[in-house]
């Protein structure tokens, strides 16, 4: 089952074709690799998907829950519509713990109104409890439960990636999109964070797009590769296919 | 039931505790008229700067217009008591709804803007309210509005102060005070996390502007007499020194510097020539050895978990 389909996607920035043409589908249940040398539109497309721009022409229309073209999104509707992002600098809320953290990720998911909160009426203990139960739970599973009280901006930069991937899932969604989760870890936090979304892939039934720029994570978890060079889309294909593609090697090393 | 656990049991025991030994002190004499009005001016500013912190400590959003809610309470009040002789109960909710409906509809055009841009758009709205009160004859202009009932007593003080640091902390440790605070630290990750930013910049300044429209019917109904001046930007200043002296994002913090600066600008009215001049040298004092207000972000609990006395400072 396709999931998300991008039909001549442009967006341009003044005279600035940041991405142009772009035409694709993504199965249910992959892991897919966006990847292509700096400035070639990668942020620019997570940005598309997630409503924080809107398309110049052309339109993205994702099959979760409900079908929802590019025309409804907002940066704060897409939780709802199942999907969830990480951001390439870190944005943890740095003076909140990390509890505080994955419980703004689980917002949506919360039932009782403004009323019950403003007098702490019965709901409030019922609904926070669930969700503190629900958020340790996930907690526990990324290994942060025994630093759930500390502050975001105090964890090393590795834990912070995880924080941030935790409070992605705690919003429930059916689509995760990681931008450069790797970035600035050493290759045993690497190695971990592949098996930790591999693992994730499976334990909540997700699809993942992820931007990477390290070539081992990306050719050990996707399973499906796309690549970007001028904000166009410029081959798509398994690892191996990828890896052997002369345009690849080309926009990459250089070449005649 | 979790709503009387120990903790819950103790703070309101305490609450009606100190309720009736002010009331009994005020009654055998101990506590003169010098005192009470000292404790209303107290009032007041622990229900302003626990306002203001909700929009300015906890939400994030840079506001130097609260004074103008205040006022709008005061009017609205004054004009229901003193103009058509409406008992106080009518006062004070037509100032609370009067105050926040202001608060919506400044909300909806201004929080598009952020920072500074912020800040100069609420100090132009506390200047229009406050040109609107100079210009309105029927609430006397410049003159002000006289003959006002003075109905604020011990009883409306307290509990409409006790009800303020409830109903705002309240809001603050749910998932609705949550998504305020993600607003202050990153307003893109909150968006991206499903947090309806607009939304809850309105609603801060609209639960802000409630507050301070009731402190304002307070003090109307306290001094018999208003005047647009007393509400104009130097008001708004005063607020917002509190909030930031107590700390950003800090209830207890707000009610501390509230008594505290309350009290030093009560005690130095005996050295008229050198008043502001200690106040000023006070808060720079403060800002250089304690930028962060005197509670950080941190507060003041007095019962912990179980109920027993812990007097410790926890992170929220």
């Amino acid at each position: 089952m396709e999931m998300l389909v991008v039909n001549n996607l442009y967006k341009s920035f003044g005279g600035v074709k940041a991405v142009s043409n772009i035409n694709m589908k993504i199965e249910e249940g992959q892991i897919v690799g966006l990847i292509g040398p700096n400035g070639a539109g990668k942020t620019t497309f997570f940005n598309l998907l997630t409503g924080i721009y809107s398309p110049s022409s052309g339109d993205i229309v994702y099959k979760l829950n409900q079908e929802i073209s590019s025309i409804n999104f907002r940066p704060s509707r897409m939780v709802k519509y199942g999907v969830a992002r990480t951001f390439q600098n870190i944005r943890l809320f740095k003076e909140m713990t990390v509890l505080e953290n994955v419980l703004i990720g689980y917002h949506n998911n919360f039932k009782y109104n403004l009323f019950t909160s403003l007098f702490r009426l019965p709901g409030y203990y019922k609904h926070e409890d669930e969700a503190y139960d629900e958020v340790v739970e996930l907690l526990k599973t990324f290994n942060l439960y025994d630093k759930k009280d500390v502050l975001a901006k105090n964890l090393p930069y590795g834990e912070q990636r995880k924080v941030e991937i935790a409070r992605a899932l705690a919003s429930k969604p059916k689509l995760l999109l990681l931008d450069e989760p790797a970035a600035g870890m050493n290759p045993q936090e690497t190695r971990e964070l592949t098996e930790l979304i591999q693992w994730i892939r499976e334990e909540f039934d997700l699809t993942v797009i992820l931007i990477e720029h390290d070539m081992s994570l990306v050719m050990d978890l996707c399973d499906d590769i796309i690549v970007f060079n001028y904000g166009t889309l410029l081959a798509r294909g398994t690892p191996e296919e990828i890896q052997n593609n002369p345009e690849v090697i080309k926009a990459y090393l250089g070449g005649e | 039931m979790k709503i009387l656990t120990k903790k819950n049991i103790y703070t309101l025991v305490l609450v009606l505790l100190i309720y009736f030994l002010v009331l009994l002190l005020s009654n055998v004499g101990i506590i003169d008229s010098y005192i009470q009005l000292n404790m209303v001016i107290v009032g007041i500013n622990i229900i302003l700067a626990v306002s203001l912190n909700l929009i300015t400590g906890f939400t994030g959003q840079f506001s130097l217009g609260h004074a103008a809610f205040m006022a709008i309470g005061a009017y609205a009040s004054g004009i229901m008591t003193a103009k058509l002789g409406q008992p106080f109960i009518v006062g004070v909710a037509v100032a609370a709804l009067s105050a926040s409906l202001a608060g919506l509809l400044i909300g909806i055009p201004t929080l598009r803007l952020r920072g500074d841009y912020l800040a100069i758009a609420t100090l132009g709205f506390g200047e229009i309210i406050k040109i609107i009160g100079l210009n309105n004859d029927y609430v006397g202009g410049a003159i002000g509005l006289n003959d006002i009932p003075r109905y604020t007593n011990w009883t409306w003080l307290y509990f409409s102060v006790i009800a303020t640091i409830f109903i705002i902390s309240n809001f603050v440790k749910s998932y609705h005070g949550r998504a305020c605070i993600s607003i202050r630290e990153d307003e893109i990750a909150a968006e991206a996390m499903g947090v309806n930013t607009t939304y809850y910049k309105i609603l801060a300044f609209v639960i802000g502007a409630f507050f301070a429209g009731i402190a304002g019917a307070l003090y109307a109904n306290y001094f018999y007499f208003i005047k647009p001046d007393t509400f104009g930007f130097m008001k708004s200043i005063d607020i917002l020194v509190i909030v930031v002296f107590g700390g950003m994002g800090s209830i207890t913090g707000s009610i501390v510097g509230a008594v505290i600066l309350s009290v030093i600008s009560s005690f130095l009215q005996g050295f008229p020539e050198l008043r502001m001049v200690i106040y000023a040298v006070i808060l720079f004092l403060i800002m250089v050895y304690r930028p962060q207000g005197v509670m950080g972000d941190k507060e003041f609990k007095l019962f912990n978990k179980e109920g027993g006395l812990s007097g410790n400072v926890s992170s929220k």
